[in-house]
């Protein structure tokens, strides 16, 4: 069965890749846009397809992954299914990190300041919740600890971009709160991908340790678990992953939080099953939220986080209707 | 008062009579400040009051302009700006400046003008300009205002007689595109877009429908494939909402397809600055 849904996600993810292709302002007929895409023969098309909507889908990609993985790596970990880097402050932080690298300058001295930056931050605030509520805290001590955090984050976050004198940055507030993939570029694939790939392959290597934790700290430290090498990697890894999907798409909510609770059932509950599927399901959740981002208001610019709010949080309210409904 | 007529008479005559106090408050408010002559202290909290400020007004008489005009970016008299003293347009500084007009845009915070109000500061905001032929009525109400009929005159004829000069006919009509930060443009209705004709140029946004300012995806813009892409300046600092302007579809487009050019300061307020920006498209029009 796992299998099955492993295929149906993948599926899914090249379909809404497809589709996220072929949806844009531009209105090119689906086979004059991929015509273009491949051959590149006419300089318009040629531009829209390979420069605009390209990295688009990709980021889209990319980004869910990033959150869906880092989601169910934070919920496995803490064995705490209210975890998730936006509710635990680590895009804020990411936000943080990448807002001062760009108003000091130093996102352009080197190309890689920006994700540097976005991902100290990240780390910094894991670090932060890891200290204040690690898995020995409650969870109400973790949720707190991560509102604490994400308040602080946002307030430095703003007041950095108050502070700007550039006309736009008050407005990029909103940008670094609700995050967007609009008009992003190549160079952005090449700047976050990387970490991504990286952070991932560090989170799923962490798969056994987390159906481990399953059965308490102690089970898992006597199966040999190293709880000191799980928790440093999962920094890391949360760190990187959200970072550069922070850095170069701001800060998207609730991804990480709704994609494992979905698919947690449909795993079997297992952690080291969960991890690679959260990865896919956040890729269908964020295509999905892109391409109904330009349908349905195109000329708006809509953030993305208002999208994926919107279908995530009455989704959540529903599951916590059912669990409620099972007397849990 | 029609309402009132409507109604009873007795109604009617006191209707009047309160109308008629109105109006002699009005006249008697009308004829204090003729007597009172032109204002000696004026001060202008928005960028282009102070533009037609500094360009009207007479030794002493403004005390002070706006932060915004000492900035290099947005100001086009910077030079002569950074002889006068600046405010930050907050009513409490403004107040103390003990002004007897303060000039705003239509923009300005209304807090900031109501409060101004209540303290007795006598307040004027100038409407926004749009269009080229809004540019004359607007040196000649600042002038009204401060007093400086003659100097606005002078100014008017020589901002007609520039406009003339630069508002030749022309056989092609190159297609132009304005692109700000976010994707912004401005069509119809517009102070760029008039320059943008007044230069010989099309506008690709007014050919969009969008009338007054607007956004224009960058896939939009570059199936549009304009001829001239007149860019927004960046601005000091960083912001994401400037990166549409170097993105790489827009590059490319301007390295291989569109002629470029920059809007500056010039292309902000309806002044006679104008006409330097109309000047500079003009030698674009003709060099491509």
């Amino acid at each position: 069965m796992a299998r099955g849904l492993g295929a149906g996600l993948v599926g899914m993810v090249m379909a809404l890749f497809a589709v996220s292709l072929l949806v844009g302002p531009a209105g090119l007929p689906p086979l004059q846009a991929l015509t273009a895409l491949v051959r590149g023969d006419a300089l318009a098309e040629t531009l829209v397809m390979r420069e605009i909507r390209l990295p688009r889908a990709m980021l889209a990609v990319l980004v869910g992954a990033a959150l869906g993985l880092a989601g169910a790596a934070m919920q496995g970990y803490l064995r705490n299914p209210l975890a998730e880097p936006g509710l635990i402050g680590v895009s804020g932080s990411a936000a943080l990190g990448a807002v001062l690298a760009l108003q000091t300058g130093l996102a352009a001295v080197h190309i890689l300041a920006l994700p540097f930056a976005a991902l100290a931050g990240a780390v910094l605030a894991v670090l932060l919740i890891l200290a204040l509520a690690g898995p020995r805290g409650g969870s109400i001590t973790l949720i707190l600890a991560g509102i604490a955090v994400s308040a602080l984050a946002g307030a430095l976050t703003s007041l950095v971009l108050n502070l700007s004198p550039n006309p736009f940055a008050a407005s990029e507030i909103v940008f670094w709160m609700m995050g967007s993939l609009a008009d992003r570029s190549m160079t952005h694939v090449i700047l976050a991908a990387p970490f991504i790939v990286a952070g991932a392959l560090v989170l799923l290597a962490l798969g056994r340790s987390f159906d481990a934790l399953t059965l308490g700290e102690d089970a898992a430290a006597s199966m040999g678990v190293s709880l000191v090498r799980v928790r440093v990697m999962l920094v890391l890894g949360v760190a990187s992953m959200v970072g550069a999907a922070t850095a170069v798409a701001g800060a998207i909510g609730f991804v990480g939080l709704v994609v494992p609770h979905i698919l947690r059932p449909l795993v079997g509950a297992r952690p080291s099953a969960l991890l690679p599927a959260s990865a896919l399901g956040g890729a269908v959740l964020v295509l999905m939220a892109d391409i109904a981002v330009r349908v349905i208001l195109p000329t708006r610019d809509l953030k993305l986080g208002v999208l994926t709010a919107l279908v995530g949080a009455p989704l959540f309210l529903h599951l916590i209707y059912k669990t409620r409904a099972q007397g849990l | 008062m029609l309402q009132a007529t409507a109604h009873l008479t007795g109604r009617f005559t006191l209707a009047l009579r309160r109308a008629s106090r109105v109006i002699g408050a009005a006249l008697a408010l009308w004829a204090g400040a003729a007597a009172a002559g032109p204002p000696e202290r004026v001060v202008s909290i928005n960028l282009c009051t102070d533009q037609l400020a500094m360009m009207l007004a007479g030794p002493g008489q403004l005390v002070s302009i706006s932060r915004i005009s000492h900035d290099p970016n947005m100001s086009v008299m910077l030079e002569q700006a950074l002889s006068y003293p600046i405010n930050h347009g907050q009513a409490e500084e403004v107040f103390r400046l003990n002004p007897d007009l303060v000039l705003a845009g239509q923009f300005t915070s209304p807090y900031t003008v109501a409060l101004l109000r209540q303290l007795g500061v006598n307040v004027v905001t100038l409407p926004v300009v749009n269009t080229l032929d809004a540019i004359p009525d607007a040196i000649l109400q600042v002038g009204l205002l401060l007093g400086q009929q003659d100097n606005a005159n002078a100014l008017v004829s020589e901002f007609r007689a520039g406009l003339a000069q630069l508002r030749t006919q022309r056989d092609t009509r190159p297609r132009a595109a304005l692109h700000y930060a976010n994707n912004y443009t401005t069509g119809a209705n517009s102070l760029a877009h008039d320059i943008l004709n007044a230069a010989g140029f099309a506008n690709i946004a007014a050919e969009e429908g969008i009338s007054g300012g607007g956004h224009l995806a960058l896939e939009r813009l570059v199936m549009l494939m304009p001829d001239l892409v007149i860019s927004g300046q960046p601005y000091p600092g960083a912001s994401r909402a400037e990166e549409v302007l170097t993105h790489p579809a827009m590059t490319a487009l301007r390295d291989q397809h569109a002629a470029q050019a920059l809007s500056d300061a010039d292309w902000v307020c309806g002044t006679p600055a104008v006409l330097r920006a109309i000047a500079q498209l003009s030698q674009l029009h003709e060099g491509g």
